[in-house]
């Protein structure tokens, strides 16, 4: 080993600013915080359900406050991201072998997202929005 | 976090991600939607009521908001790490404790309903 090695610099708080990829590698993992984010918003729900309907009420009123529109929206686009981004990856965490080939990516990937647009219809007609 | 701990973690990491991928933007869709002032039937106390009362649907809710803390905990963990936060033992346990927390809340309120 030489007595110099030669160390390059990488900024610890901003190396992925450099390039569009790093970013978008740190968009999708920003995106946990608004997973988190709206996992505790849906615990808090369940807490206010457990507490009687006046609780429940109170707190579906309160979600139409500007500053709760505004936290739906900016979670509703982080976690779209998350989604698109998992699924783009898919073919790569779970590559499917038929005989000595592999399946096309685009097909795994199309798959999942068939399965998400007909389990979202799914879910929002059970809810009851159309 | 001791090495034997990576196979659970990890598997409740990409277990979460599949779950919130597929069901947190209709999720999110509903509740927006209650925001803006229309309430989709389903949010009504009666029918919630009734959603959560039943074994499935606690069964539901219960999976849908533990995988998506125990996913968020595992991924922040990675990306406080990418902004530079190098203080791994601490960020894991704060992260994994609110996770572990937040499951144990939601069956203690789910089990009230």
């Amino acid at each position: 080993m030489s007595r110099k090695p030669y160390v390059r610099e990488i900024p610890k708080g901003s190396w992925y600013l450099r390039q569009g990829r790093y970013m978008r590698y740190m968009g999708r993992e920003v995106t946990s915080l608004f997973v988190g984010a709206y996992a505790l918003f849906l615990l808090l729900a369940l807490k206010r359900l457990s507490e009687g309907q006046a609780a429940y009420e109170a707190f579906l009123e309160g979600l139409s406050s500007p500053l709760g529109v505004l936290f739906q929206i900016i979670t509703l686009l982080f976690v779209l991201y998350h989604t698109t981004s998992w699924f783009n990856l898919t073919p790569k965490a779970m590559p499917v072998q038929r005989g000595e080939e592999f399946l096309p990516g685009g097909v795994i990937v199309g798959a999942h997202y068939a399965g998400w647009v007909l389990l979202s219809l799914v879910v929002l007609f059970l809810a009851g929005v159309f | 976090m001791a090495k034997s701990n990576k196979p659970i973690v990890w598997g409740l990491f990409a277990a979460g991600g599949t779950v919130t991928a597929f069901l947190l933007p209709a999720l999110i869709i509903i509740t927006l939607l209650a925001a803006l002032g229309y309430v989709p039937d389903l949010l009504a106390y009666e029918n919630m009521q009734a959603f959560a009362a039943h074994w499935f649907g606690k069964l539901v809710l219960f999976f849908i908001v533990s995988l998506s803390l125990w996913h968020a905990a595992h991924r922040l963990r990675i990306t406080l790490h990418d902004f530079g936060i190098r203080s791994d033992t601490l960020v894991a346990s704060a992260l994994y404790l609110v996770a572990a927390l937040g499951t144990i809340a939601a069956i203690v309120y789910l089990l009230r309903i």
